[in-house]
């Protein structure tokens, strides 16, 4: 029994001293590699730097109408921000009128935001005078056509009343001009001319063609380019946020050495007031903080700065589910019993106060995450893990190494569990 | 312990804590961050000291009500603070005119966080549902697995932790902003951990009830859980000051108000939840005169 109890802990050890190391450090075997935690994690805005902007449409549109505005704008939103060439730009609708741009690593962000809020990149410029004659902003529709007498699939563009205007008054000018290269008309849009179609008459109407030799693909890319030139509905910024790259990662060295060193004192004073006990509240405790990494990496939640907070803290909370056992093994060993059956009991009794603080301290991190948006969501969730997470290993964990460790009968000295 | 006896003691000095707090933040105000009242906050990386009056001259052409503040070690970030929401434009301008004064490259444009007003209120109207819904929620856990009382008292104990935190952020003026809230959320959670843990101990302690002696069953079950209580503060307390100590500005901003909550968490599950525990026990003894005790 007490060699296959110390085989059994000997076990235990060399598997949470191999996790704790693979999860500082990775590992490799063979041509697999596990990542070290640090670089499995995905990190927030403020962590890596970058932007979140928060875009309010300004509409009256509810219902259907809405919806189609809103997707519309995302679908924009898409193209523009696909030109920066982002990793993982993260473009959702929140609410009801609301659009929530989070890009990671953008280098200018000032520049990022008003490329992505701009209503109107879209440019109509005349080529004799080089004057813009309308912006994306007059362009009601753009889309895909087909006419009898075309062989090849149009662009049919649709201008607004301001647009039709203009634009008749300078497709009245340069058709009658006779040089070729000046009766041109050039669609911008980022200073990248997208389609230079010759104006053939004027075009009082407001309703105009692009024709030429296009495959429908290239006809639908045109026109989805031109409508992607204007926002379908003015936009506000409500809520932006930028952080530069540096700053995000002096915040996320120095809040990882505060946990480096809060844990260590945490793991130091449960070891000097418990003794035993406390060096398997440290196992456990290693334990925990693997459990809460890892589940981090799986359920891909983003590490942000009050997560990391919120971590630290759990760790000291983790401790707490060990105190109420220990103190209650102590109490129980005072009154004479051995110490198995004083563990035994200990449990026991802890059992009902540990589940009813901790239901309660998870109801308020479940109405946070119900609540909380960005970083306050992730702080919530870092709770709910780390709760989670310290009640299987103060009740599981630790009650299975103090059974193991009495099991190989080392000694009958109660001092040594703080008696 | 006669903690239960003193109680008119414990009761005083959370009042006057609170009072202080609540007294000082209505007459200078609280230091109410732009996430609630709208604004914009911007900073410069100058790479050099510059008077703070220099900085201010060039923030005045765009908004003289601004307020600036130098940071970080050497204190060459500038850290410019306004009420007024500026839009992606307006502050291009604002960090065009210094890029051309100290010739810097885009990235000393280090952050900004904008909010327009209306997310502010937002913000607080979500803040203070989170707070009602999660204290409605624990009461209805606490009633279900304790009885009703101990959740009332349970819930005085946590408004008596939100005030002594709004008090602290009010006497140390702490910025009143979105962290306040993950703050003030963490601290009810806390909190009510640690007072739970006393209740579980009168809950079993009920079994030796003698002539309904509710203060004594309180005293005894607070001196045996009294380590466990501080033992927990402690370890918990460790942590959040390597938090405060090593972390950065937006971090120590969060830790401070949680340093607070945790000692008025400690506080309060000693020396205020129990007593109120008492108080309704007894106010019920006298109303009902009914003499069997309950034991739930």
């Amino acid at each position: 029994m007490r060699i296959k109890n110390a085989i059994i802990f000997i076990l235990v050890l060399a598997i949470v001293g191999l996790a704790a190391f693979t999860a500082f450090n990775g590992l490799q075997v063979g041509d697999r590699t596990i990542r070290p935690v640090k670089d499995s994690i995905k990190q927030g805005l403020d962590l890596q730097g970058g932007v979140f902007v928060l875009f309010e449409a300004q509409t009256d549109a509810t219902g259907a109408e809405l919806d189609q505005l809103m997707n519309q704008t995302i679908g924009v939103f898409r193209r523009r921000v696909d030109a920066f060439g982002l990793t993982e730009p993260t473009i959702v609708r929140e609410g009801d009128k609301r659009i929530r741009v989070e890009l990671p690593g953008v280098k200018n962000a000032q520049e990022a935001i008003s490329m992505i809020g701009k209503t109107a990149q879209l440019q109509f410029i005349a080529a004799d005078n080089e004057e813009v004659v309308v912006t994306g902003n007059n362009v009601k529709k753009a889309e895909v056509a087909f006419y009898d007498n075309e062989p090849n699939p149009v662009v049919s563009l649709e201008f607004d009343v301001e647009g039709s205007n203009k634009f008749s008054e300078a497709t009245g000018r340069l058709a009658q001009l006779s040089n070729q290269m000046d009766k041109i008309i050039y669609i911008v849009l980022d200073d990248q001319v997208i389609s230079a179609p010759v104006v053939g008459e004027r075009i009082p109407s407001g309703r105009a063609q692009i024709s030429g030799k296009f495959t429908v693909e290239e006809a639908s890319n045109l026109a989805s380019l031109i409508r992607a030139g204007a926002l379908p509905v003015n936009l506000e910024e409500v809520q932006t946020s930028t952080v530069t790259a540096t700053l995000g990662v002096n915040a996320l060295s120095k809040s990882v050495k505060a946990a480096q060193i809060g844990i260590l004192l945490v793991l130091l004073f449960m070891l000097i007031y418990y003794r035993l006990p406390g060096l398997v509240a440290n196992i456990a405790l290693t334990i925990y903080v693997l459990i809460v990494l890892g589940v981090y990496v799986a359920v891909n939640a983003t590490l942000t700065l009050p997560g990391i907070a919120a971590l630290i803290l759990s760790v000291g909370m983790a401790v707490d589910a060990n105190v109420i056992i220990f103190e209650r093994v102590k109490e129980e060993l005072k009154t004479g019993k051995t110490i198995r059956a004083s563990i035994d009991s200990g449990f026991k009794r802890a059992f009902r106060a540990i589940m009813d603080s901790n239901i309660t301290t998870l109801i308020a991190g479940v109405v946070l995450y119900q609540f909380g948006t960005g970083p306050i969501k992730g702080f919530a969730v870092m709770l709910i893990i780390g709760i989670l997470a310290s009640m299987f290993t103060a009740i599981v964990v630790t009650k299975f190494i103090l059974k193991l460790i009495v099991g190989m009968d080392l000694t009958k000295n109660s001092k040594l569990f703080g008696a | 312990m006669k903690i239960v006896e003193n109680r008119k003691i414990w009761f005083a000095i959370s009042a006057a804590i609170i009072i202080i707090g609540l007294v000082l933040g209505a007459v200078r105000g609280f230091n109410v961050g732009i996430d609630f009242t709208g604004g914009t906050l911007m900073e410069i990386e100058l790479h050099k000291a510059v008077p703070v009056e220099e900085i201010r001259a060039i923030v005045n052409e765009f908004d003289a009500t601004a307020n600036v503040n130098l940071l970080g070690e050497e204190r060459t970030m500038a850290q410019i603070k306004t009420t007024k929401d500026l839009d992606s434009s307006e502050r291009t301008e604002i960090f065009k005119a210094f890029k051309e004064k100290y010739d810097l490259p885009e990235e000393d444009f280090l952050r900004i966080d904008q909010f327009g007003p209306a997310v502010g209120k937002e913000i607080q109207r979500t803040a203070l549902l989170a707070i009602i819904v999660s204290a409605l929620g624990m009461l209805a856990y606490i009633t279900y697995r304790f009885e009703v009382r101990f959740g009332l008292a349970a819930i005085v104990a946590l408004i008596h932790d939100v005030l002594i935190v709004v008090a602290v952020y009010s006497i140390l003026r702490i910025p009143v902003n979105s962290p306040f809230v993950a703050a003030i959320l963490t601290i009810l959670g806390y909190s009510i951990n640690d007072t739970i843990v006393v209740f579980d101990r009168i809950r079993e302690n009920l079994r030796f009830l003698k002539k309904n002696n509710y203060a004594e069953v309180a005293n005894t079950s607070i001196t045996q859980t009294v380590s466990r209580s501080i033992n927990t503060s402690l370890t918990t307390l460790i942590t959040i000051v390597a938090l405060y100590v090593l972390g950065v500005e937006q971090i120590r901003e969060f830790a401070l108000p949680l340093m607070a909550g945790i000692m008025a968490g400690t506080y309060s599950s000693i020396f205020i939840a129990s007593p109120v525990w008492v108080m309704l026990k007894e106010a019920q003894k006298r109303n009902s005169g009914n003499p069997t005790p309950e034991v739930k």
